[in-house]
């Protein structure tokens, strides 16, 4: 009995390292596919894990924290000079706006303007930096029980940090604009050129599709151009970084490295994104 | 009859030490740090526990269990399912085909030989990133991942050695 247990027990696991290799394979190849299945058991288990991730996210955060107020003591002097300089000119900006926006009010009176539909947002904590060779993303504790949906925007204070691309109950995971698969319809504010900027992985997404006449100037600002329904006009992305051989390179404004938190938007937008069902097909006229 | 199921109970926990601090590992990988760019270069802590628990204590760390923790790896990070699986599998796979060369070596033939195998992970991940994602990877990200992986491999070696030591003592 004995003697026949061992090889037969070898033989078993033999073929366990062999099924488990397949089914490896097999999960990459339905991956791949992209079927729905996989996608709602992706976010059920990473819903599980959130709140652990949540924990232990909490005191890098706080060591983050205290570093970064040491950084900022050191030259409070200089930040302060910049502060008053820029508060003179941000109060010069305000009457500005005032001025345009009582104009602004006025004309949309004058013409019965439609105005855009009302965006309600939630702010979320980013509890894991999920980055590496494939992907840009982070997850972060919010999840469609509070309200977060597939294809709804994620800004911060300083401008467009990307979409949402899956979302569980608790959990929903961020793509962010440097990531492969992004790409933002954009807008260059001095010349009025349209372009998409395509994430490839790297800190610094590269302008496309934008007219060999056009020259962007380095400094020069990128905003969202609102076309395609994904992203809203007017959202501040980023500047002009490079320019010269290969297609003009953008730096975010945002330093993913030190976000803690993000808001989501929802602008009412489904964009590009397949949401739910395909529309039915039109019926002939009877 | 009641000390011989909490003794069963304390070697079953005692046993799954490799697979908890494993699991524990995964979960650290993901903590963001203030660092740019740090989910590109953020060292492979999953390649590094799984190494470990396979050289010194290949009978806790069984095929199904490496699959386990690639899986939650795979599903956490968002990249194509059963890609680390399969890396760990194989990893798993290549020491315990080599386990007389592991076998009560220096520590310094042990991390040699995690040096070679975070090696063939890191041109393996490489080639599979370009293929699946069509994502090219930089030659210094590259470097640079594969320097403070090997780099901190004693680090987590010393961490899961005093957990060994502690736990699992009878080996």
């Amino acid at each position: 009995m004995m003697r026949l247990a061992a090889p037969i027990r070898a033989l078993a696991q033999r073929f366990t390292f062999l099924g488990l290799v397949a089914v490896s394979a097999g999960l990459m190849v339905l991956g791949k596919a992209e079927v729905p299945l996989i996608e709602r058991l992706r976010m059920a288990v990473t819903d599980a894990f959130v709140p652990v991730m949540d924990a232990l996210s909490r005191p890098a955060a706080t060591v983050a924290d205290i570093g970064e107020r040491i950084s900022r003591l050191i030259d409070v002097n200089a930040e302060n000079a910049r502060l008053r300089e820029e508060n003179a000119r941000l109060l010069y900006w305000q009457a500005v706006a005032r001025k345009l926006d009582a104009d602004n009010q006025s004309l949309r009176n004058l013409l019965r303007f439609a105005p855009d539909p009302e965006k309600s947002f939630i702010s979320a904590r980013i509890v894991a930096d999920a980055g590496g060779s494939f992907l840009r993303s982070v997850l972060i504790n919010a999840g469609s029980a509070n309200g977060v949906a597939k294809g709804q925007t994620a800004v911060s204070g300083d401008g467009l940090v990307g979409r949402v691309g899956e979302v569980g109950i608790r959990a929903a995971r961020i793509l962010l604009l440097t990531d492969l698969n992004s790409q933002v319809p954009v807008l260059l504010e001095d010349s009025r050129e349209r372009a998409v900027l395509v994430g490839d992985n790297s800190d610094r997404p590269r302008l496309m599709f934008l007219p060999v006449t056009v020259k962007p100037q380095v400094g020069e600002r990128v905003v969202t151009s609102g076309h395609g329904g994904v992203f809203p006009p007017g959202l501040p992305v980023g500047i002009v970084a490079a320019v010269g051989e290969g297609p003009p390179r953008v730096k975010p404004y945002v330093e993913f490295h030190r976000l803690d938190h993000v808001q989501i938007i929802d602008y009412g937008l489904n964009g590009m994104l397949p949401v739910g069902a395909p529309p039915p097909a039109r019926r002939s006229g009877r | 009859m009641k000390t011989l199921a909490l003794q069963r109970f304390d070697v079953a926990i005692r046993r799954a030490t490799p697979f908890m601090l494993t699991l524990f590992v995964v979960l650290l990988k993901f903590v963001p740090l203030p660092v740019p760019d740090y989910g590109l270069i953020a060292p492979d802590f999953v390649l590094m526990a799984v190494f470990y628990w396979t050289v010194h204590r290949a009978d806790l760390m069984r095929p199904a269990v490496v699959f386990v923790v690639g899986l939650l790896d795979d599903i956490l990070s968002g990249v194509p399912l059963g890609l680390s699986a399969l890396t760990l599998l194989l990893v798993h796979w290549t020491i315990v085909s080599q386990h007389r060369a592991f076998r009560s070596r220096s520590f310094a033939i042990i991390w040699c030989g995690f040096a070679l195998i975070a090696v063939g992970v890191q041109v393996l991940v490489t080639v599979l990133a370009l293929v699946i994602g069509g994502a090219p990877v930089q030659p210094i990200v590259f470097a640079a991942k594969l320097a403070i992986t090997v780099g901190l491999y004693p680090a987590l070696a010393w961490v899961m050695g005093c957990a060994q030591r502690a736990f699992l003592v009878e080996a």
